[in-house]
């Protein structure tokens, strides 16, 4: 580095240097650099193991410097539980969307909480299916237009969208749940915190760490990544509001 | 020697897993099989392994695949309707190239079916049962000492060949008691160093996928895997006979129903008809090149196949003779074990 520069920034050495292709605006690739800033920051590369869904997500191995498992659609949460319970001293992570833990693996993320599992679920909300083209998640909001709610998600038909959070907080042996964005530099920050903190928890064992982050899909929402992140602001968060749902005691902290 | 015991099947296969180093066992209740959970749950304190009751097999299967993954000696056990759910985690674990046992403790279908032992499982076993291009070794015990043995060979299989492996055994294998000689227990060192145990740095990150999304590299993928299983059929064929010498009438036999077929041998024999009994140990690979040999020998007449399905193995037995002799099929169904006696009388029914 020249004489007088202070470096204040660079890509942590636990993302590879295969160039992401998510689309621009996208908040997947800043939730893999937040991950894997915070695995390389706690010194906990050796010792972490992730699994990735399918989705848009389904290449993050491509990306993260990590061991890493591929699991069928929706199972990340069995196929983690399996890698923890074998490896009980290690990191392990679920990172998957919206459609993948809350419709077809609703099952493994409800029971994996419910056992409390001692993993990390980064769970990417974007209110779509982002990877087959747009189509209608568990997640879409009342009245927005996908490719297969064209008129709208109607809740007589199809019912309102699964808050997640709200939910897997309620089981005893989960130990934290927050919802996060990173529409902003302070949220993308307070997002950091929380998977920081979710590793730490799973470092002492203290029950199932959920990240729900409040996310978004310029492609398939058909917005500019500006307007994106207005929809969020006015849309997004008053249903599926930022905030701590559920933390350790202090005493086990 | 070993330790003897008189066992149940599923119990002896529980015992042998454990002593044979299984370290981690993921399962869902279902009839005829529970027995194993409910032994392996038993014995979790005194050992050990993980045992983990899954929410469904659906769950199970991929917990065998996060732990298999992550360089662990593991089994799951489920009876025909859960092993059809866990199809597509076994495909996926053909794919990842991940040892995993399975042992289907087969009840009758289709659909909810029976509980009675049945062999209509044999298709979705050993054509595939998931999507793509896949096999596993399918392992067909005919008696509670093979349930045993075959745990030992097939978490060796597996771990050679980086593969899933499946136990192809019934209800009444599962269920009934015999004397058993439990092998000494072993001490599993696993080398895996493609597991994914957490990247140190002395090596690139390992993962473990089934994704390839180029068309070249799936068929690379495809071709190696077909490699794989090409060296299996070279390596791991095994079959049992019994007064094949001399046989005129083969019946060809595997699992429960052989026990069934070595009777009417011996029925037949000792009504003057030269009949043997072929029993492939493996239904995959299937030996298809010693049936042969025996299509082309002149004294042999025809051959029968006995299953408790609606005629599934008879077509392999078919694509091994070639046409050289005629094939023919006797079977129950729906969890019915035919009688040494009915498979005579249909002998003697060709015969004519
Ligand atoms: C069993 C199965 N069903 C359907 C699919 C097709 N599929 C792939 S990704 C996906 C939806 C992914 O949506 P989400 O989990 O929200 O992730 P995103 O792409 O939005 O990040 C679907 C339905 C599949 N791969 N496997
Ligand atoms: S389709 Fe949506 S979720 Fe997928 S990469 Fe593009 S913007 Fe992101
Ligand atoms: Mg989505």
């Amino acid at each position: 580095m020249k004489k007088g520069y202070k470096l204040i920034y660079k890509r942590p050495q636990t993302l590879t240097k295969t160039r992401i292709n998510y689309c621009p605006g996208c908040f997947h690739s800043t939730m893999h650099k937040l991950l894997m800033e915070v695995v390389e920051e706690m010194g906990i590369q050796e010792k972490t193991v992730g699994v990735c869904p399918v989705g848009c997500s389904v290449f993050a191995y491509n990306y993260m410097n990590v061991d890493m498992q591929e699991a069928a659609h929706g199972r990340a949460a069995a196929v983690a539980t399996g890698i923890k319970r074998m490896l009980p001293d290690r990191y392990v992570f679920s990172y998957q969307g919206d459609g993948d833990l809350a419709a077809i693996g609703t099952a493994e993320t409800l029971h994996a909480c419910n056992r409390g599992e001692n993993f990390t679920f980064v769970f990417i909300n974007n209110g779509i299916y982002g990877m087959t083209g747009g189509q209608m998640a568990p997640t879409t909001l009342e009245g927005q237009k996908t490719t297969t709610s064209p008129y709208g998600r109607d809740p007589e038909k199809i019912g309102l969208p699964l808050k997640m959070a709200e939910i897997v907080s309620q089981f005893e042996r989960v130990a934290y749940v927050e919802r996060v964005s990173c529409n902003t530099p302070a949220n993308t920050r307070k997002a950091k915190k929380a998977l920081r903190n979710a590793f730490e928890y799973q470092g002492k064992k203290l029950g199932t760490t959920f990240i729900e982050v409040a996310s978004n899909c310029p492609s398939g929402w058909k917005m500019t990544p500006e307007q994106s992140l207005k929809w969020l602001e006015e849309r997004v968060f008053p249903y599926y509001p930022l905030k701590v749902f559920k933390k350790p005691d202090k005493k086990e902290v | 020697m070993g330790e003897i015991r008189l066992m149940k099947g599923n119990e002896a296969l529980g015992e042998a897993a454990i002593r044979a180093g299984l370290q981690g066992y993921f399962g869902y209740p279902i009839t005829p099989q529970s027995e194993v959970m409910e032994y392996l749950a038993q014995q979790e304190p005194h050992h050990n392994y993980v045992f983990l009751q899954a929410e469904s097999e659906v769950a199970a299967v991929n917990m065998m695949y996060g732990a298999g993954g992550a360089g662990a000696r593991v089994l799951t056990t489920t009876s025909s309707p859960g092993f059809s759910l866990m199809q597509e985690g076994i495909s996926y674990i053909a794919c990842a190239e991940i040892p995993c046992l399975f042992c289907n403790v087969v009840r009758g279908g289709p659909g909810l079916g029976t509980i009675q032992p049945s062999q209509s499982d044999y298709f979705q076993s050993t054509k595939g049962g998931g999507h793509g291009d896949y096999h596993t070794i399918v392992l067909a015990p005919n008696s509670v000492q093979e349930m045993v043995d075959f745990v030992y060979l097939g978490f060796n299989l597996a771990d050679k060949y980086r593969t899933p492996v499946t136990i192809l055994s019934d209800g009444a294998i599962g269920q009934m008691m015999e004397k058993v000689e439990l092998p000494d227990p072993v001490e599993y060192k696993p080398d895996k160093p493609w597991a994914t145990t957490g990247k140190t740095k002395d090596r690139e990150r390992n993962i473990l996928t089934s994704l390839y999304i180029q068309s070249e590299d799936m068929e690379k993928k495809n071709q190696k895997l077909q490699k794989k299983y090409e060296k299996i059929k070279q390596n791991e064929i095994r079959f049992d006979e019994y007064k094949t010498e001399d046989a005129e009438i083969i019946i060809v036999s595997f699992g429960l129903s052989s026990r069934v077929s070595r009777k009417s041998v011996d029925i037949g024999r000792a009504q003057g008809m030269k009949i043997g009994l072929f029993r492939p140990q493996t239904v995959w690979p299937f030996p298809y090149e010693k049936l042969r040999e025996y299509a082309d020998k002149d004294r042999v007449k025809f051959f029968i196949s006995i299953e408790m399905n609606a005629g599934q193995m008879v077509e392999d037995v078919k694509l091994a003779v070639c046409g050289k002799k005629p094939v023919h099929f006797y079977g129950r169904m729906g969890g019915i074990v035919p009688d040494s006696y009915e498979v005579i009388e249909q002998i003697k029914k060709i015969k004519e």
